[in-house]
């Protein structure tokens, strides 16, 4: 009988030491997290922080917004000493500045805060995990996807970008042309790519010597707050409205107009709540020893479904949100 | 005499206050006193804490330099510049002291020569040095410095908790106290703050002193600039904005008279720490940004109405005892 026990408790103590090294797997509860946007009074980082508030509250952590008022590079930094001082488990930051941050974010890490950035990243040594909120083919494919299905896949369409050599939106073009060698798009001709340069007036009159110089034109992208808007507001007013259908990247605040107006049915951008949700999720999976922040690791990440962590530890939200009548009215930014 | 004891009164508040700023906040969270929470706590306010050394004894001659926080600017633009420009360190940093003290100079003698109120003209060069600045910089950050130099804006006195930039700023602290309180020049700062004519009249070269003065700011800024600079390894334009607020509060606070004459640097001191205690213990407490803001600026108010209340109280006290005095009689 003794023996019994012994056996047991031994093959017991063996089990519970195999356990020991597996990852856990779920996120611990009562985990304190603190996110730090880069600026607490902007509404894009309200609602961003609120999809934080809301994961915290799912995977049962303490979680709290806590922020500088305005985005200078060092204010952050007391935020930081205090997560350290309050020994919490997780620290999610906005960084104002890429670089002032780091000695501290070390310290922190060093102090065994987890540290996850969203939005706008450190340098890859500040931080175990980047929540991107898509990445560049995403959004260039997604963007020709929409106009797509907008226009019956039918017609010559343009680009309204900024200006000729910004990184980004050039990235963007250059896999929207990829999304374009598909077949279902044959029918679907880039005619030109117009640069408004960024500037309202010469985005207004872009968009309006498109219309002009193209009369078969069934569509315009314009991956550009600046110009998606002026675009919209030169259509609002023409005899194209309805005719011409126009999308790209833009704000809900700036576009809500447009699209209650018929100008424009729908454009896209990142959901900022997503943003702050997968962010929790993966703090949390970081600060119960689920992951480590290697390439290849996989997390849950509540209503999102599962994610894997990418190179440098970046995470990709997915392709962009598209806003529509229908939904855009539950987002204030 | 007697404004010399009301004044080490107020000093003694100062520190009593600090204490007590210490003990509530260690009451209130208990991550609060911990030797690696004040250590940080007081790095991050040593910019402010050495600029306010120079502006003590310029807001003592009656004078004052709206511009440090933007001659802070603009020196750590210039190290960011030089340094990416493939300057070594060595001739990067002369050179920034060297634009902090041209500043200061230009400053001064826009107000000892053409006679102009410092108020005026450091809002001017205020918004003219961060332009410069931003001018060098534009919308970069230059980071990534030797570690031999963030370590000595981020390190700590070896073996200590003690930030090297406050170690640096103790000594200096010591030297300004026995400038201002122990030698003529010190006594003289108080002369021309009190009354100028008359101290002209007693042959002090008060434009001179003012002048120095004026240069001596510049370079402290100068310092300033490259202790955050280091300390954040990130040279910017828009590095340290809104400083100068800080610091005449923590000037004014200390009991150093806004019309000049009256004040001392152990005061300045206690009002840096007050200050600086007063927001980490907010900051840990989760008070929001906002809240921090107002009661600095409550702070400010209540340090420059609180010195002024009582010497109203104190001269009617005084009238009202010559009144009884004289009905008795």
């Amino acid at each position: 009988m003794k023996k019994r026990v012994l056996l047991l408790s031994a093959l017991a103590l063996g089990l519970s030491t195999l356990s020991f090294a597996q990852a856990p797997a779920s996120i611990k509860k009562g985990l304190k997290i603190t996110l730090l946007p880069k600026n607490i009074n902007n509404p894009y980082n309200v609602i961003e922080t609120s999809g934080g508030l809301e994961a915290a509250k799912e995977i049962g952590a303490t979680a709290k917004v806590v922020g500088p008022s305005d985005a200078g590079a060092s204010s952050q930094v007391s935020y930081i000493n205090t997560a350290i001082a309050q020994r919490q488990d997780a620290l999610i930051l906005a960084a104002n500045d890429a670089n002032a941050l780091l000695p501290y974010l070390n310290r922190a890490k060093q102090a065994g805060v987890k540290i996850v950035t969203m939005d706008s990243d450190t340098a890859v040594s500040g931080r175990t995990l980047f929540i991107n909120q898509a990445n560049s083919e995403g959004i260039g494919r997604a963007q020709v996807q929409l106009l797509g299905k907008l226009i019956n896949y039918k017609g010559d369409i343009a680009v309204l970008s900024a200006t000729p050599n910004a990184t980004n939106q050039n990235t963007w073009i250059k896999w929207m042309q990829e999304e374009l060698k598909l077949p279902k798009y044959k029918d679907m001709k880039l005619v030109k790519i117009a640069y408004g340069n960024d500037d309202d007036q010469k985005s207004f009159t872009e968009m309006q010597g498109l219309i002009q110089a193209y009369p078969n034109l069934k569509g315009v992208i314009s991956p550009t707050t600046v110009g998606i808007s002026a675009g919209a507001r030169y259509l609002s007013t023409s005899p194209s409205k309805g005719k011409v259908a126009l999308t790209g990247l833009g704000t809900p605040n700036q576009m809500r107009a447009f699209v209650k107006d018929g100008t424009v049915t729908a454009f896209q951008l990142w959901n900022p709540a997503d943003v702050g949700y997968l962010a929790t999720y993966a703090a949390g999976a970081l600060a119960s020893g689920m992951i480590t922040g290697k390439q290849g690791e996989t997390f849950m990440a509540g209503k999102l479904g599962k994610y894997t962590v990418g190179k440098n530890g970046e995470v990709v939200l997915g392709p962009p949100y598209t806003f529509d009548k229908a939904n855009i009215d539950k987002f204030d930014f | 005499m007697n404004r010399f004891k009301g004044l080490l009164g107020w000093e003694f508040s100062l520190i009593v206050l600090v204490g007590a700023a210490l003990l509530i906040g260690g009451l209130l969270s208990p991550d609060f006193l911990t030797g690696s929470n004040l250590s940080f706590l007081t790095a991050n306010f040593s910019e402010v804490a050495l600029m306010s050394l120079s502006m003590t004894l310029l807001i003592i001659v009656g004078e004052i330099d709206l511009s440090v926080a933007s001659i802070l600017g603009l020196c750590s633009a210039v190290i960011g510049v030089l340094f990416a420009a493939g300057v070594p360190m060595p001739l990067a940093l002369p050179a920034a002291f060297v634009t902090g003290g041209l500043a200061g100079l230009f400053n001064g003698l826009l107000v000892t020569r053409l006679g102009l109120p410092s108020l005026a003209v450091t809002i001017g060069t205020l918004a003219l040095y961060r332009g410069l600045a931003y001018v060098l910089l534009g919308d970069r950050a230059i980071a990534e410095f030797p570690a031999f130099y963030t370590n000595l804006g981020f390190g700590n006195v070896p073996g200590t908790l003690i930030p090297l930039p406050m170690a640096l700023f103790a000594v200096l602290a010591i030297l300004t106290v026995i400038v201002l309180h122990a030698t003529p020049f010190g006594r003289a700062l108080y002369a021309i703050g009190a009354n100028g004519v008359a101290a002209r009249f007693a042959g002090l070269q008060v434009e001179r002193v003012k002048l120095s003065l004026f240069v001596l700011s510049g370079l402290m800024a100068a310092l300033a600039s490259a202790v955050y600079t280091f300390r954040f390894a990130s040279a910017r334009a828009d590095n340290a904005s809104g400083f100068e607020l800080s610091v005449i509060a923590a000037v004014l606070l200390g009991g150093v008279s806004i019309f000049g004459g009256r004040g001392s640097v152990v005061g300045t001191v206690a009002a840096v720490f007050l200050i600086g205690i007063i927001n980490g213990a907010l900051t840990i407490l989760d008070v929001s940004n906002e809240i921090l803001t107002i009661v600095t600026g409550l702070l400010l108010i209540g340090s420059v109405l609180l010195p002024n209340l009582l010497t109203h109280f104190r001269t009617y006290q005084q009238r009202r005892r010559i009144q009884g005095d004289s009905v008795i009689q």
